[in-house]
């Protein structure tokens, strides 16, 4: 019998009964004369597997339905979006990071955008910073609640949770629509500023939506949160450490569930965040429903924040005129521009070396660092539990492949 | 029902830590110097000098973001200098976030003289273009973030004796875990070797692809669906396994 080590690749063998990372105990009886080797059952979980969120694979290694190893294999959607940066102009780019987290286009401009910013020393208008926070909250309302969808149908709800989910999404990805042009590609971010302004009566539509949206969230909590299944099939399930989180470079919800208190929204105040009131919620024990629950405690504080963003939302131009978006030449140097963004720490890292294109053009994504600690997490549980324990990283594969 | 949703309620928590913007709460400690200070990098090599034995430090400083200077570190001591800066009291940079590598080709770089020559009749002067080659070398960066005492960047660099055969620097996942898959993505775009790296295998190319993709000198392939499988030797164990009739 293999013995779980906490790290692959150092692995030790030793004796007696396993202790599984979630401090079980469990035993196997087998035939004589049958090594552990002959045991372990080699399963290759995806790529077309629907519980993958894409083409994504887990190479797992079985004693009994236990896990004894789990290695993702990624790669399968690369593109190397990160040379066409090194052969695209500045501006060229802002399109291609729609593609990177296609659930969230519009936080993902806003990181680059904030890093190009930082890099040249341009202005945001005041206007701007309000629309990107309004743009920005509403993808994470509609993230979580599809994640939270996703989730439910990955451990055998087919379907409802995820459609009750999609319906509200809708809602946002038509007012995406009437303000951007587009529904998830939205390439609506400019370094200093916004595209356009809001049209007429977008804001009183996103009122109306922000103001129905915590009615649904009761319905949804009152259909899952004290769900007797979702607690037996989340509780005590996937725990990680706070020590752990930290080091392995695990962010967003699921570093907070964790109880680490870090968002960039109050580290960094990036943007206008100083301007809001919200809290940070936190987990106590880090498993699959502590991550559940943060996530539709963020959803909660999100409403507050566009209602907030709403009622201040000042007058005046959305893009400062004096910052040139063709033909843009930053000056010679780096930056590294980073964002909350719903699924944890979305960072750009740009070297210029005063020319049109950028010479380095690096994309820092949350789901493809999340996914680092994938097997410490899924050690020792059933491969059920390894699809409960993915599906609460919240990964979009057009962003781990990059 | 009602029982287990009482206890769910009660189980996650939420911070009042911004009741006010700019409260305390969420600024570092009181009393400790401001963070531009503390993480000023003259200052920080001359604290990681006096720590680490031998290590020798070199300040790069970013002209577009001051306050994202970099320390270029020798690599036989880099690891020793991670860990100064992960468990350091004033310090404390426990958040390894951002690991890339950057490629710096061969550089010429051309520098004009002026210099007056004698010849028949008098003085005249001569421009001379003097040619100066750079080796080129591959670079590791790493952005260290603090979570307790929230400031950061540390920008740390890591650099190859040159691009072609010494392509070596120390891998970092002993000290930071979040290096492990950043590290392997590294080395499998730039071909950076990275000694110490628990799990040196490729991960967005597959296994049998043979060129660093982000180096700028990589030529494109002629041919993009060529995609040498391993479907001989996945074949030849199926067989032994199942042995069919007639084959044998």
């Amino acid at each position: 019998m293999s013995k779980v080590t906490p790290f692959p690749g150092q692995a030790e063998s030793g004796g007696g009964a396993d202790q599984a990372p979630g401090g079980m105990q469990y035993e196997v009886s087998r035939r004589p004369g049958v090594t552990d080797e002959d045991e372990v059952l080699e399963v290759a979980v995806g790529p077309h597997h629907p519980s993958t969120h894409g083409v994504f694979r887990m190479d797992v290694k079985l004693d009994g339905e236990r896990i004894v190893s789990l290695k993702p294999v990624l790669g399968y959607l690369h593109r190397n979006h990160e040379k066409l940066g090194e052969q695209t102009s500045y501006l060229g780019m802002m399109p291609y990071t729609d593609r990177l987290d296609y659930f969230c286009s519009l936080t993902n401009n806003w990181a680059y955008a904030i890093a190009v910013e930082k890099l040249a020393g341009l202005q945001v208008p005041e206007r701007a910073e309000y629309i990107r926070i309004i743009t920005g909250e509403l993808t994470r309302l509609f993230n979580h609640a599809c994640l939270v969808g996703f989730l439910l149908h990955d451990m055998g709800t087919m379907g409802t949770p995820l459609m009750y989910a999609f319906r509200e999404r809708e809602k946002v990805l038509d007012l995406f629509e009437s303000l951007t042009g587009a529904r998830m590609m939205c390439n609506y971010q400019r370094f200093g500023g916004c595209r356009n302004d809001l049209p007429d009566g977008w804001l009183d539509e996103v009122s109306k939506l922000v103001a129905e949206f915590p009615r649904w969230l009761d319905e949804m909590e009152q259909l899952l949160t004290g769900n007797e299944i979702l607690i037996a099939r989340t509780e005590g399930v996937g725990v990680l450490s706070p020590e752990l989180a930290v080091s392995a470079g695990v962010t967003g919800p699921s570093l907070r569930a964790s109880g680490v208190n870090y968002d960039l929204r109050k580290v960094d105040r990036y943007g206008i965040y100083d301007r809001f009131q919200f809290r940070v919620p936190l987990g106590e024990k880090g498993d699959v429903f502590d991550r559940y629950m943060v996530r539709v405690l963020e959803m909660r504080e999100s409403v507050g924040i566009l209602q907030q963003a709403i009622r201040d939302l000042p007058g005046g131009p959305v893009i400062d005129p004096r910052a040139r978006q063709r033909n843009f030449m930053p000056p010679v140097g780096e930056a590294y521009g980073r964002i909350e963004a719903p699924k944890g720490e979305l960072g750009f890292y740009l070297i210029s070396d005063g020319s049109r294109r950028p010479s380095r053009f690096r994309v820092r994504a949350p789901s493809f660092v999340n996914l680092t600690i994938l097997e410490d997490l899924c050690l020792g549980h059933t491969l059920a539990d390894a699809v409960a324990i993915l599906g609460a990283v919240d990964i979009v594969l057009g962003e781990v492949d990059r | 029902m009602s029982k287990a949703k009482g206890k769910s309620k009660g189980r996650a928590k939420t911070t009042a830590s911004a009741a006010a913007p700019r409260s305390t709460s969420t600024d570092a400690p009181t009393g400790s110097p401001p963070v531009s200070d503390r993480l000023a990098p003259g200052q920080l090599k001359a604290q990681i000098e006096a720590a680490v034995e031998g290590a020798r430090i070199e300040v790069v400083l970013n002209p577009a973001v001051p306050g994202q200077s970099s320390l270029v570190v020798d690599p036989a001591h880099a690891v020793a200098v991670a860990r100064f800066l992960r468990d350091a009291e004033d310090l404390k940079l426990d958040y390894c976030s951002n690991v890339t590598g950057v490629d710096w080709p061969d550089s010429v770089v051309e520098e004009k003289v002026v210099h007056p020559e004698r010849v028949e009749g008098g003085e005249r002067t001569v421009e001379e273009t003097i040619r100066h080659r750079h080796p080129g070398y591959l670079e590791v960066v790493y952005h260290l973030y603090s979570i307790p005492l929230r400031h950061g960047p540390v920008i740390l660099r890591q650099r190859t004796a040159n691009r072609v055969d010494d392509t070596r620097v120390a891998s970092l996942t002993p000290v930071y875990r979040s290096a492990e898959f950043q590290e392997r993505e590294v080395y499998d775009l730039y071909g950076v070797h990275f000694t110490g790296h628990p799990d040196p295998r490729r991960i967005l190319m597959w296994p049998e692809f043979e060129d660093h993709p982000m180096r700028k000198d990589y030529v494109e392939p002629d041919d993009y669906e060529y995609e040498p499988t391993p479907n001989a030797e996945v074949l030849g164990k199926a067989r032994r396994h199942y042995p069919m009739e007639g084959t044998e």
